[in-house]
């Protein structure tokens, strides 16, 4: 029996050992990237643009490639923080309404509604980027930030209210009830009672909203003009000419991913809820 | 606290955002539709001018799409779609159930890892895509990875411009494959809710009959045509298959969405009671035993979610695509791409077109998910 015992702990001992090499070595294969595009982002142009020597660290380092994509790319970095202070503000603002509703307020019709709303955020939005260019144009919103804010606004409304409907649906009844009888209405409850304990859905929905709006591509390459392109855009042409010098594109792609990559580290439990509540039921 | 003023109160407060969907989603949705039937942006010169009159084409942009051999690049995005929709999920399911079953060992320092796993999703494609471009470098980066670790040959693979192809079939044999691809899913589908509703084998025999009958009276033979002139076909000398320089964007993007995968696993292993396991270590289980008997059959939900959000992301990719290899690469070519280039050229008609079938292949997916996922909501 405690032979037995021991040959278990043995193999329970052994498997972990096992267990902690593949995570470890899973772990340095996921970093390759960033070992990558950190070293090539510190080497002066000719040295960076050697593929033969390309793990290799840098011979000194060089960093005027950040300072010279910083002077380059500075506007498109402004542009992008503008879009998404605007564009996150208003669509959690607006998915926290419609949330509320869709959770406390027996609407007619929303089991019919509510799926097509959700429906808007699976579409490839190829399949609306002509209407939508000709109707921006139309109304004078194409070539600049607001614009780009109104439809990340509006393609933003499924999956904010989604997810703020998801959160507002564990408020109980009986605590919005008890604010109806001291007389509040409709805005009463939701202003003293539901937004004050919204705070978590906020944080979910903004990080989530922060994410996928500074990372998007399509709008931002189609429905503004070159001056109010957000960064995507001149990060993804940097690295397509021919005769490129791999420093400054990788120096651009660490500029680029700074932002979100501080979201996800500082509040990553957070974002994984975010990620979660994507795949509908969360 | 449910009277009629606060009522239509709510109603209100809900409606601009109906409003602004219904027109930015299904009305744009419609001109789409509505453009992909018409002449408009054929002559790209008077593409642009305002008033232009467009007139019904009937399908004629989609046979144009399926069977001219002038469109051998979207005969090509369309099957690179369709290996890139199967690797790539191949991929991450089995990567992330493996990493989700390590992490569940009780590791110390699992946050450490998971953050390591997870933090590619918060990248945009733009900058994954720019990362893996110089990563596959064909004199450097993984090719000469192996000479760097181990001494070894350097690879002399092109990873983005390959011409090599596997799993090559003819363009009508294609035609074959997806008709059955369809057949299957129908199937599928439809004993899936047979289930749930109990439906009887009557019901799902009599379906299939009728998809028989559908198929024999030689409809389906006007979705999938024939290539006009296969003399002028590139596709027909290179062969439509699996490319493999797709490897490339396969790898990259499963690197940026494993960690999905992962935290989906593990969010629903650690759902599973504790108690369940140790009641089935109790019964003589092994360790892996319990992962195939108790776990495993209790992740399948969740393996569905994972397929389709990840099915619908590859179905429409076409960023990645575009900051690895450009606008102009022939062999990792995929629709979102070819549909970006009519747009620049104003070539509105095709590319409308191009759009709606992606549309019509990710709805294929979502609607049934969407519908499923409220109805259990429901009940």
């Amino acid at each position: 029996m405690k032979a037995q015992m021991e040959a278990r702990m043995l193999t329970r001992r052994l498997w972990r050992l096992v267990a902690y090499s593949l995570l470890i070595l899973m772990a340095l294969i996921f970093l390759i990237p960033v070992y990558m595009v950190i070293v090539t982002s510190l080497k002066n142009p000719i040295e960076a643009g050697q593929e033969t020597t390309s793990w290799n660290l840098p011979t000194k380092i060089y960093w005027e490639s950040f300072s010279s994509v910083w002077k380059e790319l500075a506007p498109n970095l402004r542009n992008s923080a503008l879009l998404v202070t605007g564009a996150t503000t208003i669509s959690a603002l607006v998915g926290s309404m419609n949330g509320y509703v869709l959770a406390k307020w027996r609407i007619r019709g929303a089991s019919f509604f509510f799926p097509l709303m959700l429906f808007g955020m699976f579409i490839p939005y190829q399949a609306i980027i002509i209407p939508l260019f000709k109707f921006m144009d139309g109304i004078n919103l194409y070539g600049g930030i607001p614009g780009l804010v109104l439809v990340h606004v509006v393609y933003g409304i499924p999956i904010t209210t989604l997810i703020f409907r998801n959160f507002y649906i564990d408020i109980p009844n009986e605590l919005l009830e008890a604010g109806a009888i001291d007389g509040a209405g409709f805005f009463g409850i939701y202003t003293k009672i539901v937004f004050p304990l919204s705070l978590p859905g906020f944080v979910v929905v903004v990080i989530w909203q922060f994410t996928q709006i500074w990372n998007e591509f399509l709008f931002a390459v189609t429905l503004v003009k070159d001056k109010w392109q957000p960064i995507t855009v001149p990060l993804a042409e940097t690295a397509g000419g021919i005769a490129v010098k791999w420093n400054q594109p990788m120096a651009a792609a660490i500029l680029a991913a700074i932002p979100t990559l501080f979201v996800y580290i500082v509040m990553g439990r957070w974002f994984i809820r975010g990620l979660l509540a994507g795949s509908i039921k969360g | 606290m449910y009277n009629r003023k606060d009522k239509t109160i709510a109603f209100l407060m809900i409606l601009p955002s109906l409003i602004l969907l219904g027109i930015f989603v299904y009305f744009f949705i419609a001109q789409t539709a509505w453009y992909s039937v018409s002449d408009w942006g054929v002559n790209p010169a008077t593409a642009l001018k305002k008033g232009v009159e467009k007139n019904y084409v009937g399908l004629d942009n989609y046979h144009t799409l399926i069977s001219s051999a002038s469109d051998y690049e979207f005969r090509i995005s369309f099957v690179n779609t369709f290996f890139f929709t199967i690797f790539f999920l191949a991929a991450c399911l089995i990567l992330g159930f493996f990493l989700a079953f390590l992490l569940d060992q009780r590791i110390k320092g699992e946050a450490v890892f998971r953050t390591i796993f997870l933090f590619p999703m918060s990248l945009s494609f733009i900058v994954t895509g720019t990362i893996w471009n110089w990563l596959l470098k064909p004199k450097g980066g993984l090719n000469i990875l192996p000479e760097k670790l181990f001494g070894l040959d350097p690879l002399k693979f092109k990873w983005l411009n390959s011409e090599t192809k596997v799993f090559k079939f003819e363009w009508m044999q294609g035609g074959n494959l997806f008709y059955l691809g369809v057949a299957l899913f129908a199937f599928a589908l439809f004993t899936y809710t047979a289930q749930k509703r109990h439906l009887s084998w009557f019901w799902i025999a009599l379906v299939g009959v009728g998809l028989w009958l559908i198929s024999s009276a030689g409809f389906w033979n006007k979705i999938w045509l024939p290539i006009d002139n296969p003399k002028l076909d590139i596709g027909t000398y290179t062969g439509y298959g699996y490319n493999a320089a797709l490897s490339g964007v396969i790898i990259a993007a499963t690197w940026q969405m494993a960690g999905y995968v992962m935290a989906l696993f593990l969010a629903g292993i650690r759902g599973i009671s504790e108690e369940l396991r140790e009641a089935a270590r109790v019964d003589g289980c092994s360790e892996w035993q319990v992962y195939l008997h108790i776990i495993l059959p209790q992740l399948r939900p969740i393996a569905l979610s994972a397929i389709i959000i990840l099915g619908h992301i590859s179905l429409k990719i076409f960023d990645l695509v575009y900051a690895m290899a450009g606008i102009d690469n022939r062999e990792v070519k995929v629709p979102g791409i070819l549909m970006l280039k009519g747009f620049r050229s104003n070539e509105w008609a095709r590319s409308s077109a191009v759009a709606m079938v992606m549309l019509f292949a990710i709805s294929l997916v979502i609607i049934p998910y969407l519908w499923s996922n409220l109805r259990t909501e429901k009940s």
